[in-house]
């Protein structure tokens, strides 16, 4: 995945100025970085929910689509978790997973039945599975969005804040389930607050401020030895406690 | 208390307020289609879409249902020659259907759109991010939970067009309001108890349609 000179205004405010970041596949990327700095925004634009200015976005070397079936063939094979979780709030555990699979892949609907309950299995919620999204607790919501990500068999995953939304005891159950998943291969890019989960399952971390990517380096490197003064200033604030 | 009786031998009162019930019914299947096709123009991401659904509401939303109906028989059948129904009245009652179901239709968009309002754009998103394009994600995912949420509006909708039917009137068609002022015309001695007849019959009707959507808007509210 390759993002080149991406930019993005909101009005005045420059939220995205001159992106450029090459993705290996298997590779696992964790955007740091305060509130405001537009790590959020690029997750976003990734699979363009939102649009960007100007520059331009690759997945596998083909150019992110502007719309219509291209851009929708594009999204399936980008698998995407909301800091709130967004389950289909009319739709049981089990649909919410199935759904993808027979309506946009055209799987039958007793295959799909199957790979969802095998990937509920892996997030531990398969126990829930005819349950409605309103009756899980928010760390089982989001395992099973991570599943329902899972089931359109996606090259690459974003993580939009997965766990800022969750009550403490139940973060670590959903870093489980990622950390697991990073160790099968797969290519994520997570912007997350959580320094653990960066450390124990990054391969490379970016620090952005400000719009801009102010610093990548491995976790090693970024949490011993931060180069630039804004990622120490902002490491000192949240390791301090 | 026999005079008043006596209206009820004279006079086919259920018959009138039948034709209101047939003018209510398919006026309110035809409304609710066109309704969810205009919503689902004025929510789509094409611009032209989105300003005909616009234009199509504000014009009809507007324009005083009686002049539609009217325009049903004088100009549609009288000038332009437009015939649904060979049998005269039939003809009549299906102008009316057309008329009310095009009046009420710009009013069932604004309570689908408002239904609309009540889904989290997290919702939205969540089905694109998944693959699916702007129909099939509002055939499975918006419009389901959109409908749940509209349905106390929708049932306001139903119960003004319950009432409306009576515009039919202006349209040719013999229902309630026609026969109502027909006997007031013949026993203008029992002037009060035919507008009491007339204001009950519609209150049996139109109260079990409010408590109905009452219930089905909390019975099927959608858990968040």
């Amino acid at each position: 995945m390759l993002l080149k000179n991406v930019n993005k205004h909101y009005g005045e405010l420059h939220v995205l100025q001159n992106i450029n970041l090459e993705v290996a596949r298997g590779e696992v990327v964790v955007v740091i970085g305060p509130s405001g700095s537009g790590k959020s925004t690029l997750c976003r634009a990734i699979n363009r929910l939102e649009t960007i200015d100007d520059g331009e976005i690759r997945i596998d070397g083909v150019k992110l689509p502007a719309e219509g079936k291209a851009l929708a063939k594009l999204r399936a094979d980008v698998g995407m978790v909301f800091q709130s979780f967004n389950l289909f709030a009319h739709k049981s555990i089990l649909e919410n997973v199935t759904l993808g699979p027979i309506k946009v892949k055209g799987m039958k609907s007793a295959e799909a039945k199957e790979l969802a309950m095998s990937l509920l299995k892996r997030v531990g919620v398969d126990n829930q599975a005819q349950k409605l999204p309103a009756q899980l607790s928010g760390g089982q919501q989001q395992r099973v969005a991570i599943a329902r990500a899972l089931a359109m068999q996606p090259k690459v995953m974003l993580f939009d804040e997965p766990t800022s939304a969750l009550d403490p005891e139940m973060i670590n159950e959903v870093l489980d389930a990622m950390v697991t998943l990073a160790k099968e291969g797969m290519t994520m890019i997570v912007v997350t607050h959580e320094m653990g989960f960066a450390r124990k399952a990054a391969d490379r971390v970016i620090f952005m401020d400000g719009g801009q990517i102010v610093e990548e380096a491995t976790p090693e490197e970024f949490f011993t030895n931060p180069q630039s003064n804004r990622a120490k200033d902002f490491l000192g604030k949240i390791l301090a406690h | 208390m026999d005079n008043f009786l006596s209206l009820f031998e004279t006079y086919d009162v259920a018959g009138a307020f039948w034709v209101n019930i047939q003018l209510t019914f398919w006026a309110a299947i035809w409304s609710f289609i066109l309704g969810t096709i205009l919503a689902l123009m004025r929510i789509s991401p094409i611009a032209s879409l989105q300003w005909f659904g616009a234009a199509y509401v504000n014009i009809f939303r507007n324009t005083p249902l009686t002049v539609i109906i009217a325009f049903g028989v004088l100009g549609l059948w009288g000038q332009l020659n437009v015939v649904l129904a060979e049998d005269f009245q039939v003809n009549f009652l299906r102008l009316a259907i057309l008329g009310l179901s095009i009046y009420h239709a710009a009013f069932v968009c604004e309570a689908i759109r408002s239904g609309v309002n009540t889904v989290p754009l997290g919702q939205a998103e969540a089905a694109r991010a998944i693959g699916l394009s702007f129909l099939p994600a509002a055939r499975l995912i918006i419009l389901p939970q959109a409908l749940r949420g509209a349905v106390a509006p929708l049932g306001n909708v139903l119960i003004a067009l319950t009432k409306n039917s009576t515009v039919a009137f202006a349209g040719s068609v013999i229902e309630s309001s026609n026969l109502m002022k027909e006997m007031i015309e013949f026993r203008g001695d029992l002037v009060i108890p035919i507008f009491f007849i007339f204001a009950m019959g519609f209150v049996i009707i139109v109260v079990p349609i409010g408590l109905l959507t009452t219930w089905l808007s909390r019975k099927l509210a959608v858990a968040r």
